[in-house]
């Protein structure tokens, strides 16, 4: 079901800012990739351009190509809205529908674009639950509200509620920085299954975290402050955190930034 | 042990002196009693003036002795505690007063019979009647009104802050701003230009409900626009990413978390043109008679119910006491919206589920 993503000579523009600047990279199916960098580089930005997402914001516009295995996203004639059907995503800041129960928080992807069957909807949010490792600790609750749950379960409902709709792709934007460390473990445990099923892109400022959870790791930098956003360099994790080719990843992985 | 003694002998720089609770109860009491001797001595006999004289003397009292005992911040806090109080009950003295006697006044001919019974064969001058026609009257004006002002004020206010970008939007908002600043009697004067003079229709409830419309339709953009603004786009972009279309978005996720205060908003707005007279009077010209049809010929509301008795009481007394009961009549309609708006923005509200 996951799909290999394949972008191409990527600029993102904030009206006439250019937040990135040429982002050429591959993402490999079934597997984690994680965006390190210091803040304001662009790594959000560049992750919101994978699922239409950034045009969202006002001013918000993208050249380049991503493909999504063989069609381009920014193609001619795609619905935005398909486009995020396939490329989910998890946000900084847990963001139930406070006026929804757990149950339609997490049916909530399905019932808003057309699924009504009950037992059908009953089968997708158990199966979303048990995936997001939620279902033990709310199958009693399902019908209470989603906003009286922990941050750190919220988080949990939350990828719950984007895997629900069977994306391709999964996206998540400092997932775990809101979180304590106990909860931040669960979703990256969770991260570790959900790679079996899904391609995960991951946005951390936590460089053991990236460590911990990421096959792939990229490393964006911006050369001044109010200058684009680029990729430095990607590579295997495992290459990244011991042996970079580029000497700035080094310096920003070893602390000597700046 | 000689830690014990030193903390003994040092003043504390945590705890200062202060005085006992009862201390604004006795300076108020003080300066009263000083403010009667005061005005007895020096002759002055008007209530206000050893009243503003009592006044005085607490604050300056107040200040005065805290300052000593307590520090100059703590007298300010006091005073300025002093200052809120004050201030408050100036602004519910009013207000108290004015249900207190618009009930005292209203329930002598308030019963069943008054609810239910117009003023058709009942002189002005004399007992008996009700208003149940102006009862109706207003409740299908202001029906009508609200009608066209909610679907469309509301669908304004989501183009305003979820579409509307550049000009168009900046138009709107200049527009609604300007129609939130129409005196009734001009928007009475409008309709009655229009509807009533141009197009040869006569005075109907409707030609009111229109006149009432563009009273309500700029305070229910505005209010719906600030609640959908206190929508957090946290919210938006969640449901966008599950690709769900902005339309059903909005639909679905932004209207029910801020119904509530929509719900709210549109009751207040209600309220505001149920006590409107001046279109009513020119629009609607008012009726002793039920007449259940808002689309045709004179009907009666309560506003001008209230002001054609008076009017046209000629001195009389039954016709005093049916105006301060429909007053009071007007009031807890009034009352029941907000009521009504309160409990449905407290049902609605987003749960914390804890």
């Amino acid at each position: 079901m996951a799909k290999r993503i394949d972008v191409s000579g990527l600029n993102a523009y904030y009206s006439s800012f250019r937040a990135i600047e040429d982002i050429s990279m591959t993402v490999e199916p079934r597997t984690v990739t994680a965006f390190i960098g210091p803040s304001g580089c662009g790594k959000s930005t560049f992750l919101r351009t994978l699922n239409r997402m950034h045009e969202v914001t006002s001013g918000g516009r993208v050249e380049g190509k991503v493909m999504l295995d063989d069609e381009d996203l920014y193609g001619p004639g795609v619905d935005p809205v398909s486009v995020r059907r396939e490329v989910g995503m998890v946000f900084q800041r847990p963001n139930p529908f406070p006026t929804m129960s757990i149950y339609d928080n997490v049916a909530a992807g399905l019932k808003l674009v057309g699924t009504k069957k009950k037992s059908e909807l009953d089968d997708v949010v158990e199966k979303s639950l048990k995936g997001a490792n939620l279902w033990n600790e709310v199958k009693d609750r399902l019908n209470k509200p989603g906003s009286g749950l922990s941050g750190g379960q919220q988080q949990r409902l939350c990828i719950a509620r984007a895997i629900a709709v069977e994306p391709k792709v999964l996206l998540m934007d400092e997932p775990c920085s809101a979180l304590d460390p106990i909860s931040t473990l669960a979703i990256e445990d969770l991260i570790g299954e959900l790679k079996e099923r899904f391609t995960i892109v991951i946005v951390t400022h936590n460089m053991q975290q990236a460590a911990r959870v990421s096959d792939r790791t990229a490393f964006f930098n911006l050369a001044a402050v109010g200058q684009p956003g680029k990729l430095i360099e990607i590579d295997d994790t495992a290459r990244i955190f011991s042996n970079p080719s580029v000497q700035a990843t080094e310096d920003y992985i070893s602390g000597r930034f700046g | 042990m000689s830690n014990a003694t030193l903390s003994q002998k040092r003043p504390s720089t945590l705890r200062a002196a202060s005085l006992p609770k009862w201390f604004g109860w006795a300076v108020a009491a003080g300066s009263v009693a000083l403010g009667l001797g005061i005005s007895t001595v020096a002759g002055l006999d008007s209530s206000i003036q050893w009243a503003l004289i009592a006044g005085l003397l607490f604050i300056v009292g107040t200040f005065g002795i805290a300052a000593r005992v307590e520090g100059k911040r703590q007298a300010k806090d006091r005073v300025a505690t002093s200052l809120v109080w004050v201030a408050f009950l100036f602004a519910v003295i009013p207000l108290a007063s004015l249900v207190y006697e618009t009930v005292k006044r209203g329930v002598k001919v308030l019963d069943g019979y008054f609810l239910s019974h117009s003023m058709g064969v009942v002189a002005t001058s004399e007992p008996g009647g009700g208003i149940y026609h102006a009862i109706l009257g207003t409740l299908e004006q202001v029906g009508l009104a609200a009608a066209i002002s909610v679907p469309v004020g509301v669908l304004t206010a989501i183009y305003l802050v979820e579409y509307g970008r550049g000009n168009l939007a900046k138009a709107v908002t200049f527009f609604v701003d300007v129609m939130t600043g129409i005196p009734s009697i001009v928007a009475g004067l409008f309709v009655l230009s229009t509807w009533i003079l141009v197009l040869g229709m006569g005075p109907s409830g409707f030609a009111g409900a229109m006149a009432l419309t563009i009273l309500m339709l700029p305070v229910v953009v505005r209010s719906t626009e600030e609640m959908l603004k206190l929508v957090p786009n946290e919210l938006r972009e969640a449901s966008l990413a599950l690709g769900v279309p902005k339309w059903r978005t909005i639909l679905k996720v932004v209207l029910p978390t801020a119904i509530g205060g929509i719900t709210t908003g549109v009751m207040l707005a209600v309220a505001r043109i149920a006590g409107e007279t001046a279109p009513v009077l020119l629009l609607v010209w008012g009726s002793n008679y039920i007449n259940a049809n808002p689309f045709a010929d004179p009907q009666a509301s309560l506003p001008m119910y209230i002001y054609l008795q008076f009017q046209q009481s000629g001195g009389s007394g039954a016709a005093y006491d049916r105006a301060w009961a429909a007053s009071l009549t007007l009031i807890a309609f009034i009352m029941i919206l907000n009521l009504a708006a309160r409990g449905i923005a407290h049902w609605k509200a987003p749960k914390s589920g804890r």
